[in-house]
């Protein structure tokens, strides 16, 4: 009996893979990337009836997927809660997690993860039915309010009440559906989470009309990727391919301009950027043209917020502080050189 | 190998070529000694390889293993607190929350399975053949459908289908004083004045004398032959007395009443349509199981004793309150422990609905938080270890009174 | 001449049987004597019937009269009826059934249900043609099994992470209850054991497992696990679902096959003592086809709970039937229709453990008049 069990536990062990080591590698050697997404965000990752995935955030998966391995379908798409997805990037189920994720200090620093930028900015918002009357969150004193928990905006919402020495019933779910379906029903008189998340939820009411959103933001959201500790290579190429997104934009590459500017132009940063001049990919060890691949893929930062989540979807979220910082916004990348 | 075939016996007379280990092999008790130490190594071993490989781990993660999170602040709020919490309580306190409200819905879903599990047990057996269908109808469908489905069924209908609090307002009162809305159902609560202990003593007065008097009427039924309503007597005596007491005293109890002020029903007694749904399904749902096996436990008991008890004259009600479910008991019981543990385990699954029990406070947004998924799993598996080895023991202890009887 | 027919006179025995009086046989005495025999037994009637009469009809019309079968949107199923929307369920039902299994290879999933049944079959029937070779197919039977799923060797790979729905409900189950029975017959051997450490530890193990909810288990499997592993390794999060899930069973196995052990009697291990067989040889040859056959109306049992607490995975985020479910209800097309998805997944649920418990109960009278005979 013991022979089989001990049988058992070495094919278990060969079924292991190694992981880890360096992250880069065994993508590659994979040949595919694997996202931790949220389960279903609309605007942001959700699924369609086919079970495809779309939204903001899956922009940035085909992006990276297309700089590191010249394919922007090659993605393994693995859907978290807002309690699993830590522990899934931790222990290796995961190589980078693009999941709206709030970079905060205890994060960052006692948790054990390596945030890598932000690629939007929110704020946690408040969003009511129009009838109750309410116009800014100081009224909610009594209120029934419904939040996804283990988030920061659970934290928050406890002081933003206490500070302003109000009453409140929290009713925690796990996800943004169970606190749309507890709004919608009427368990709570409010609903809180980003800004973002509120547009995305409301996008999708049958009257998004008779919804409002108070003007208090009551708290900095910087969503943003986050890899694991101690692979500073893979934290790289993740910071990069974020900040390539958003150079783009500044230098005017788009989607459908990318090939002919990759060609060469005269403007050397966007040489350096599409790899015409010198081997930008090749120090953080991808091919020469990444940069190329990620915008032919997605389009620049631009366009993926407009395809998304911009004024024009249903969602329609305006660009405020995630405009250019030419244009008065705060989306900046450090110079390609 | 071939050796092996040897009959041992032969083997411990000592043929010289046999070395001392396969004798020892060969030796039953040595055997045992031989077997035991390798288990144990090899289980040590496993233990220590899986240790070994934890603490590396975390290491490279660069996290520690330590309880010290709990002392601090939790900075959440948990919307049903049975002691006193605010989010600038600890990660301990909140922990504590969750253990009480566990507990709470467990203890109510086992009075209240119990309750019904009994009664639909003996319905089940019931001459009424529509009822007793019904009975089966009923067990047979709640107790094939998951749990998890119908703690969110009943949540959903309790969400969906009770009024918000204005339109209860209208008309899903009793009487201005108790209200139900998919808010949670707002009672009256009780505000206990100076003189209330005067109630209380008179209770337990009544108390303690119903229990003197069942014994004393015992005596004397065994003496006379004479019986006494003793039940009907004992009620009588613990609902007058306080009450007495209640109106001597000049009526010590006030009533904070729930009103509508603003968002919710403020003020009053409320049970949340959370625990309410969970609480529901759970006792539904264990209902099922026990009225199974008070079924069972009944048919257990010989047919003999219902017709010697029938031909003596004694009554439906009173052959099964007085022969037949006391015998029925030994039989019950046993299983019935293991339906009170499932209920307890299976209260888990109030996170499926956002009741903050211990899986969700400690296990959930404090793991959350800390992002100590060791440490705080530990604590809920050790609960509910805690939890189940306390019930068992309990059952053990009443199984083994009852079984004292058995002659 | 009914004088004649009186005072006709037959010998003791054979007068010919008489009808019973007409108030002791048929419709009536039947209403009377199961419905109304008592002023208690009237007032549960009533009541019975009372309950019914507000239960049925209303139930009757929302669930078939009232019904909207197809239609494109919940908008457009609230225009046609009041009743349950089942369009949605129509809509969803192969992903409910498949997960986000590949269409075009939804056939291996097919396959692989069907070979289960044939696999099971020389185990569950004594009858079975060619029983002993079957018997080889229902051992290889797993592995056939994970290689249709998972692909490989020919057939295009599928990732765990697609199995979903129905699919995930009847792998989970069943991988559980297929590698629990051998550990569970390990564990109640061990627990039976005269060697006091092994003894000690089989209990252990036994009684934490049964200890502690599936949930938390679940929770170790998700987030715990992995920090036992040697640093950077992990594997496939269902991979550990399902190991979690058969220890987890092999605890409540471990009781059942104790309980088919103890009902061996003493006797039949002195025997097999007595006539020289060891203990692996009394075992496999003696004790254990007894207390197996005794078990397995127990083991159907743990089966069926097993199968209800599959919907447990999705707390730790799989897509299960009840987890498609909810993720369906995300579309704001169908948004609100919650009662239609659970009461679906309430009916497929009671349909397959209810004739499971039928099954286990034929199997208990068999057992009992065989034991009889």
């Amino acid at each position: 009996m013991k022979r089989i069990v001990l049988g058992a536990t070495a094919a278990l062990a060969m079924m292991a893979t190694a992981a880890n080591a360096g992250t880069l590698d065994d993508v590659k050697a994979r040949g595919e990337l694997i996202c931790i997404v949220n389960s279903g965000f609309v605007g942001f990752a959700s699924t369609d009836a086919s079970g495809k995935w779309q939204g903001y955030d899956i922009d940035y998966c085909k992006a990276t997927a297309a700089a590191v391995l010249g394919d922007a379908g090659k993605i393994k798409y693995k859907p978290a809660t807002g309690k699993t997805r830590f522990t899934i990037l931790n222990s290796g189920e995961g190589d980078v997690l693009w999941r709206n994720t709030t970079w905060t200090f205890v994060r960052d620093v006692d948790v054990k993860l390596a945030f890598q930028g932000v690629n939007y900015y929110d704020g946690q918002g408040f969003m009511v039915p129009k009838k109750l009357g309410v116009k800014s969150a100081k009224e909610l004193d009594g209120a029934s309010v419904c939040i996804q928990t283990g988030t920061t905006t659970e934290l928050n919402l406890a002081d933003f009440f206490r500070v302003n020495k109000m009453k409140y019933e929290p009713v925690p779910t796990e996800n943004n559906e169970e606190s749309r379906t507890n709004l919608l029903a009427g368990r709570c008189d409010v609903y809180t989470t980003d800004a973002s998340g509120l547009a995305a939820t409301r996008a999708t009411f049958k009257d998004p009309e008779n919804y409002v959103i108070l003007p208090e933001i009551i708290s900095k959201e910087p969503l943003g990727p986050v890899t694991r500790h101690g692979d500073d290579n893979w934290s790289d190429i993740i910071r990069w391919v974020k900040n390539a997104l958003v150079a783009a934009e500044e230098l005017g590459i788009t989607q459908a301009n990318v090939a002919t500017m990759a060609k060469g132009t005269d403007n050397p940063e966007i040489n350096r950027l599409l790899g015409a001049e010198g081997n930008l990919g090749g120090m953080l060890g991808l091919e020469k043209d990444w940069a190329v691949r990620a915008i032919a893929a997605v389009g620049n930062y631009g366009e993926i917020f407009e395809r998304n989540i911009g004024t024009k979807t249903k969602i329609g979220l305006e660009r405020g502080l995630n405009a250019l910082w030419t244009k008065g916004g705060l989306q900046y990348t450090p110079p390609f050189r | 190998m071939a050796s092996i075939d040897t009959p041992s016996p032969s083997a411990r007379s000592g043929s010289g070529e046999r070395n001392i280990l396969a004798r020892l092999w060969y030796e039953k008790e040595t055997r045992g000694v031989i077997l035991q130490i390798l288990t144990v190594v090899l289980l040590f071993a496993f233990i220590a390889y899986i240790t070994l490989n934890a603490i590396a781990n975390l290491a490279l993660l660069g996290k520690t293993f330590s309880f010290d999170f709990l002392s601090e602040p939790s900075h959440y709020d948990i919307n049903q607190t049975l002691i006193e919490y605010t989010s600038k309580s600890t990660h301990f306190r909140a922990g504590l929350v969750g253990i009480l409200n566990t507990l709470l819905v467990a203890i109510c879903g086992i009075i209240l399975a119990t309750i019904l599990g009994f009664i639909l047990g003996v319905l089940r057996l019931s001459p009424n053949w529509l009822v007793s269908k019904m009975v089966y109808c009923f067990v047979e469908f709640t107790r094939n459908v998951p749990v998890l489905l119908h703690i969110l069924l009943i949540h959903g209908f309790v969400v969906h289908m009770l009024p918000k609090p204005r339109a209860a307002q209208e008309w899903a009162n009793l009487a201005d004083l108790v209200f139900f809305t998919n808010r949670g159902v707002f009672a009256p609560m009780p505000l206990l004045g100076d003189r209330f202990s005067w109630v209380a003593t008179a209770f337990l007065v009544a108390v303690v004398g119903s229990f003197i008097f069942a014994r004393w009427a015992k005596k004397h039924q065994a003496a006379t032959g004479q019986h006494l309503p003793v039940v009907l007597i004992n009620l009588g005596a613990i609902a007058a007395l306080p009450a007495l007491a209640y109106l001597l005293a000049g009526s010590p109890v006030g009533w904070d009443i729930p009103a509508l002020k603003g968002f919710n029903f403020r003020g009053g007694f409320v049970i949340r349509p959370e625990f309410l749904a969970l609480w529901l399904a759970l006792s539904l749902y264990t209902s099922a199981f026990i009225a199974e096996i008070v079924r069972a436990g009944i048919e257990a008991v010989s047919k003999g004793q219902w017709e010697a008890s029938s031909a003596l004259g004694v009554s439906r009600g009173r052959t099964l309150s007085l022969i037949i479910i006391p015998q029925a008991m030994r039989v019950i019981v046993p299983p019935l422990t293991s339906q009170y543990l499932n209920l307890t385990k299976n209260s888990s699954l109030a996170i499926a609905i956002g009741y903050m029990d211990i899986v969700a406070t400690v296990g959930g947004i404090t793991l959350m938080q800390t992002g100590k998924e060791m440490e705080t799993m530990i604590i809920v598996i050790l609960f509910y270890l805690g939890v189940s080895l306390f019930i068992s023991a309990i059952m053990n202890w009443y199984n083994n009174r009852i079984k004292l009887v058995e002659r | 001449m009914s004088d004649a027919t009186i005072s006709q006179s037959y010998e003791p025995g054979t007068h010919p049987d008489l009808p019973p009086p007409l108030l002791e046989r048929g419709l009536i005495f039947w209403v009377r004597k199961n419905l109304l025999s008592s002023w208690y037994n009237v007032t549960l009637t009533i009541l019975g019937v009372w309950f019914l009469w507000t239960i049925v009809p209303p139930l009757y019309d929302w669930m078939f009269a009232d019904a909207v079968v197809n239609a494109e949107d919940r908008t457009e199923c609230q225009s046609l009826g009041d009743g349950a929307c089942w369009a949605f369920i129509h809509e969803r039902f192969k992903i409910f059934i498949y997960g986000f299994y590949p269409e075009p290879e939804r056939w291996r999933a097919i396959l692989a249900f069907g070979l289960m049944f044939v696999a099971l079959g020389p185990l569950l029937f004594d009858n079975f043609p060619y029983r002993g070779k079957a018997m080889l197919f229902s051992l290889a039977y797993p592995f056939i099994a994970a290689w249709l799923l998972l692909g490989g060797l020919g057939l295009t790979p599928v990732g765990t992470d697609q199995f979903g729905g129905m699919l995930l409900n009847v792998i989970v189950g069943v991988t559980g209850i297929a590698f629990s029975l051998p550990i569970g017959i390990v564990l109640a051997l061990g627990r039976a054991s005269e060697l006091p450490a092994v003894r000690i530890i089989c209990v252990t193990f036994i009684e934490f497992i049964r200890g502690v909810p599936l949930i938390t288990l679940l929770f170790v499997a998700s987030t715990m696990l992995s920090y036992f592993l040697p640093p950077g390794t992990s594997f496939d999060l269902l991979m550990r679902v399902l190991i979690m899930v058969t220890l987890f069973a092999s605890g409540y196995m471990a009781e059942v096959v104790r309980g088919g052990l103890q009902a061996i009697p003493r006797g039949q291990f002195e025997a097999a003592d007595s006539m020289g067989l060891k203990y692996w040889q009394s075992m496999r040859r003696i004790v254990l086809p007894q207390a197996l056959k005794i078990s397995i109306p127990g083991i159907v049992n743990t089966f069926i709970g097993l199968f209800k607490d599959t919907t447990l995975v999705i707390v730790i985020g799989l897509l299960d039937m009840l987890g498609m479910g909810r993720a369906s209800l995300a579309d704001a097309k169908w948004a609100g229709l919650s009662s239609e998805v659970y009461i679906s997944i309430a009916v497929f649920f009671f349909i397959c453990c209810f004739s499971m418990s039928r099954y286990s109960l034929y199997l208990e009278s068999k057992l009992e008049t065989e034991h009889k005979s």
